[in-house]
């Protein structure tokens, strides 16, 4: 079957020119053959799948109303809590863990009749940038094996990149979402905080988490977050559409934008290799030839960011984990000789290297005498990077950026280095801090021919017109065309 | 003695805390419970905004301040009962703080308090009052092994905190008891000891004059306390404990000698649970899946409204306003729906103390019997008024009114209606009592010699005539108008 968007292929199973019983077989043919080398998958519903795709088919024959996502094949990370299937977050303390509820975002798919086809794999409760933290499988980035998807939505993106789906969710808490769409060449979008509800989201940062789509193309996102965004009332955090209302975003796409002024922050984005440099340098004269003018702004504090994350994430982790305990549900240790071996063993088991790494991080940044040393000065910090994003957007609609300092990396290559696996968030991790909508864009390729991501940044809640930005760089490239070589057509 | 006490106050909310469970109690153990009170993985918390109201309003009738801006905490700690290891609670802004509470030192008449009413009531600092989330329940059956009950996971709890202001077991029961006052009289909690809606936990310790020093005896919280006479008893003992052990030891109060004890209700004794106060680092931050409580001018007025007059202040008013004596406007001031009741009577005709006559003496009886309110017996405010009246004007006798009361709940009939059908109206007109004296007098001729005589035996005959004629009327003639007749006639 050809390479095609979400968006063409719901437009041709509406018009009853393919049935999504065709599609989503072809899509589990896929995964049947590439699905061993790539390792995107921690779990998959064919049989399902298949039942949901005939019911639509049946129902579009039938002259009957369908979802927006009518049976689009589609991939789900698995953080995100699903009633069949197991919910793992690539831990082996929830390695068998059912769910007993939906999240709301795939009640929303299911309510738009996407076909939801598995859950992906991750870095374990969504901590790292690589997915080799996955405690379950390893993913490899579709165009070069011996290199890492990125992370951790680094199955969403494999699967993505593989045509392992027609398109995934992700999430992103400190580029989680974009860094790896930038390494396996897809689009990324972390959503405005707040724009998406979290309810069902297996929490890692909680002020910093946001669940958003993994897609082939800008129109694709746009489709997906019709679907997603909005209130929920189970969610606090999640902005009423009142404050801040939703729009078409799929229709609004098209709509040209005029005078669009780019920011950059020159010496931030110095720190990215050369041939980073070189593809985002090139992706804005694309723009400037467009009509867009190019103003330089000055962010000072964006040089903390990475600092202030890791205190804020790690703390909010070190609360958000210790529900895994081994008293309520998943793993519990075997004969433990109190209930205090019950909580230690199980989670000693049960944990990850580098989540027992971030729990003992967050653990001591909340510790009574180094609260306000860490986690007070971390959330000043945080304010002063906002400030930052508001003073910037005073002088221009957008920012642009890399998505990270460098392509896909070999798999092994930081392990042993956490710092230095923290530093490839450089450029991601200011989005979340600030709560503003970030996407990553395919924008050109290195000498190895891994794929390079251009990260565009807007205010708060202008996903309307972050997509619109990216859709026009997207219309005059080529990029998001090319497919890696393992895949055969 | 100093005691201070901490006070849990389950609020009697339609739904938990931070999830649309009911509240639950003695239900089948897991039954009221969702994927957010079992802290699932995944679940975001909704505040219960009914729950910030009913602190607030147990906050401003404790007359605290209330903030207008306040927020969640999360609480860190491990252990079974607690879903997510940690509690959501309030740490660095309580919804309330500063404020007090009194009780009465001495009687609550405000006629015998020479300085002027509220001279005699002690007050008791509170020193802030809070929300969080209640904890499940771990059950210990058989064999070695625990189970967990969630029911009560994230119901809406009001933790207040007083200063050390109490000085003997006495005045914390009775503060104790106000407080339960006025938990139910606002509508907030059912504040059942026995069933735990409301605990309390003193924290005791001694003040010792040795020598012409001070010495303060390390404190002891006192806990597992279900009962008002428990928590007197345990602070009474505690006196006799602390004193006899600083005899031995001399031990003071320092950094991390504050232990824990708790109530054993057979042996009536404080058992050692805790030595030391363990060094709790309980890792407070705010919750970062909750936003702020923000309350408006305009919301604070709204709660306000809803401020009834307190238990305290209605007995002293009772007191004062009805003649009442102290007890009985004790008794009337118990419950909010009692005093409501006797109120509602009195506004509709019926003499204040004839009202409370009624109600203690028969009304509370019976609905005690049938475990239901005064209004639940089925008599109106005004069918009760009417009944008072009735005995007021001397219609009928106050021995009747009682027994009238009592067909009124069994019968539903009107006190007119019974009154007549039992004959038990009085016969106070004087031209038909007439008769009967003379009757009496002419079949008892030695008893009018005795009661003419003026004599000792006088009164006692007296006393035998009048006994007589209520006889011949089996009852109904009006005591007063008989006795005035016959003393006419015997001059």
């Amino acid at each position: 079957m050809d390479w095609q968007s979400a968006k063409q292929l719901r437009d041709k199973i509406t018009a009853g020119e393919v049935r999504s019983v065709e599609a989503t077989r072809a899509v589990f043919a896929r995964i049947a053959k590439y699905e061993p080398i790539i390792g995107a998958y921690i779990s998959t519903f064919e049989e399902r799948a298949m039942a949901k795709a005939a019911e639509v088919d049946k129902r579009i024959a039938g002259g009957g109303k369908v979802g927006v996502l009518a049976g689009v094949p589609i991939a789900v990370k698995d953080n995100m809590c699903t009633t069949f299937g197991e919910t793992t977050c690539a831990s082996k303390i929830l390695a068998n863990f059912r769910a007993p509820y939906n999240a709301t975002v795939v009640e929303k798919l299911l309510g738009a009749d996407a076909v939801i086809v598995g859950k992906t794999n991750m870095d374990e409760f969504a901590m790292g940038s690589s997915t080799e933290n996955s405690g379950l499988k390893r993913t490899v980035n579709p165009w070069d094996r011996s290199r890492v998807p990125g992370g951790s939505s680094g199955g969403s993106a494999a699967a993505v990149s593989a045509g392992l789906c027609a398109a995934a969710l992700g999430s992103d808490t400190g580029g989680s979402i974009r860094q790896p769409g930038s390494f396996c060449g897809v689009v990324g979008l972390k959503p405005t905080y707040g724009r998406v509800s979290r309810y069902g989201l297996v929490a890692y940062g909680s002020s910093l988490d946001q669940i958003g789509p993994v897609t082939k193309t800008v129109e694709d996102t746009a489709l997906l977050m019709n679907v997603i965004a909005g209130y929920d009332a189970a969610d606090s955090t999640s902005v009423d559409d009142r404050q801040a209302p939703i729009c078409d975003y799929l229709a609004k796409l098209d709509e040209p934008i005029e005078g669009l002024k780019i920011g950059i922050v020159p010496s931030f984005n110095a720190g990215a290799d050369s041939r980073v440099q070189k593809a985002i340098g090139e992706a804005i004269e694309v723009y400037k030839r467009l009509g867009a003018k190019v103003v330089e702004v000055d962010m000072p504090h964006l040089d903390y960011a990475i600092a202030a994350y890791y205190v804020i994430a790690t703390a909010e982790a070190s609360s958000n984990l210790s529900r895994y305990d081994g008293v309520h549900y998943g793993h519990r240790t075997a004969n433990p000789n109190d209930y205090i071996e019950v909580y230690t063993k199980s989670r000693a088991e049960g944990f990850g290297k580098e989540v027992k790494r971030r729990i003992m991080l967050g653990t001591y940044a909340l510790s009574s005498g180094y609260y306000d040393a860490y986690y007070l000065k971390a959330l000043k910090v945080r304010n002063l990077i906002r400030g930052d994003f508001t003073k910037a957007y005073e002088k221009c609609d957008c920012l642009m950026m890399p998505v990270a300092p460098t392509t896909a990396f070999k798999i092994g290559e930081k392990m042993d280095d956490p710092l230095k696996m923290y530093l490839s968030d450089v450029y991601t991790i200011a989005a979340n801090l600030a709560g503003v909508p970030a996407i990553s864009i395919p924008c050109g390729f290195d000498d190895k021919g891994l794929p390079i991501g251009l990260q565009i940044l807007t205010p708060a809640f202008a996903e309307d017109k972050l997509l619109r930005i990216a859709g026009m760089y997207e219309k005059e490239t080529e990029w998001n065309k090319k497919r890696p070589l393992i895949i055969d057509n | 003695m100093l005691v201070g006490l901490e006070i849990h106050v389950q609020l009697c909310t339609r739904t938990k805390m931070f999830c649309g469970c009911a509240l639950s109690f003695a239900e089948e153990p897991n039954s009221r419970v969702c994927p957010v009170c079992l802290g699932m993985p995944g679940v975001l918390p909704v505040m219960n905004r009914e729950a910030v109201e009913y602190a607030a309003l147990a906050g401003m009738a404790l007359n605290c301040e209330i903030a207008k801006f306040t927020k969640w905490d999360r609480k860190s700690y491990y252990y079974p009962d607690l879903p997510k290891n940690y509690q959501i609670s309030q740490y660095d802004l309580p919804l309330a703080v500063n404020g007090y509470l009194e009780i009465p030192v001495g009687g609550v008449n405000p006629a015998l308090q020479k300085d002027g009413p509220g001279a005699t009531l002690k007050r008791t600092r509170i020193r802030r009052a809070h929300l969080e989330e209640d904890a499940g329940k771990n059950v210990h059956t058989a064999g070695n092994f625990s189970q967990v009950d969630l029911n009560r996971a994230g119901t809406p709890l009001l933790e207040i905190v007083t200063e050390p202001d109490m000085s003997s077991a006495a005045e914390v029961r009775e503060l104790a008891e106000e407080l339960q006052r006025i938990v139910r009289y606002l509508g907030v909690s059912e504040a059942d000891m026995q069933k735990g809606h409301i605990r309390f936990e003193p924290n005791i310790n001694l003040v010792v004059m040795k020598d012409g020093k001070e010495y303060k005896t390390p404190i002891v919280e006192v806990k597992n306390l279900n009962s008002f006479k428990a928590l007197e008893k345990s602070i009474d003992y505690e006196i006799g404990r602390q004193l006899d052990l600083f005899v031995e030891t001399g031990e003071v109060m320092g950094m991390g000698n504050k232990s824990t004890r708790g109530w054993d209700d057979v042996r009536e004794a404080t058992v050692l649970q805790r030595e030391k106060e363990e060094a709790h680092d309980y890792r407070y931050f705010p919750d970062p899946d909750l936003v702020p409580v923000e309350m408006n001018d305009e919301a604070m007025r709204e709660i306000r409204a809803r401020l009834c007059e307190l238990p305290l202040q209605r007995r002293m008013r009772y007191v004062s306003e009805y003649g009442l004596n102290e007890y009985d406007a004790g008794v009337l001031t118990e419950s909010r729906a009692t005093a409501d009741f006797f109120e509602a009577s009195v506004k509709a005709g019926g003499e204040p103390k004839r009202v409370c006559n009624l109600l203690t003496q028969t009304g509370l009886k019976l609905a005690n019997e049938r475990i239901c309110s005064i209004a639940g017996l089925g008599v109106t405010a005004e069918g009760l008024a009417g009944l008072a009246r009735m005995a007021q004007a001397g219609e009928i006798s106050a021995t009747a009114a009682n027994t009238i009361l009592l067909e009124m709940v069994k019968t539903g009939k009107t006190a007119r209606v019974l009154a007549e059908g039992l004959e038990l109206i009085q016969k106070s007109d004087a031209g038909e009592l007439e008769g009967v004296v003379d009757e009496v007098l002419r079949g008892n001729p030695q008893a009018v010699e005795d009661a003419k005589s003026g004599g000792k035996k006088s009164g006692k005959a007296r006393g035998f005539l009048l006994g007589q004629v209520m006889q011949k009327t089996k009852g109904q003639a009006n005591p007063k108008v008989a006795a005035e007749i016959l003393g006419k006639k015997l001059g």
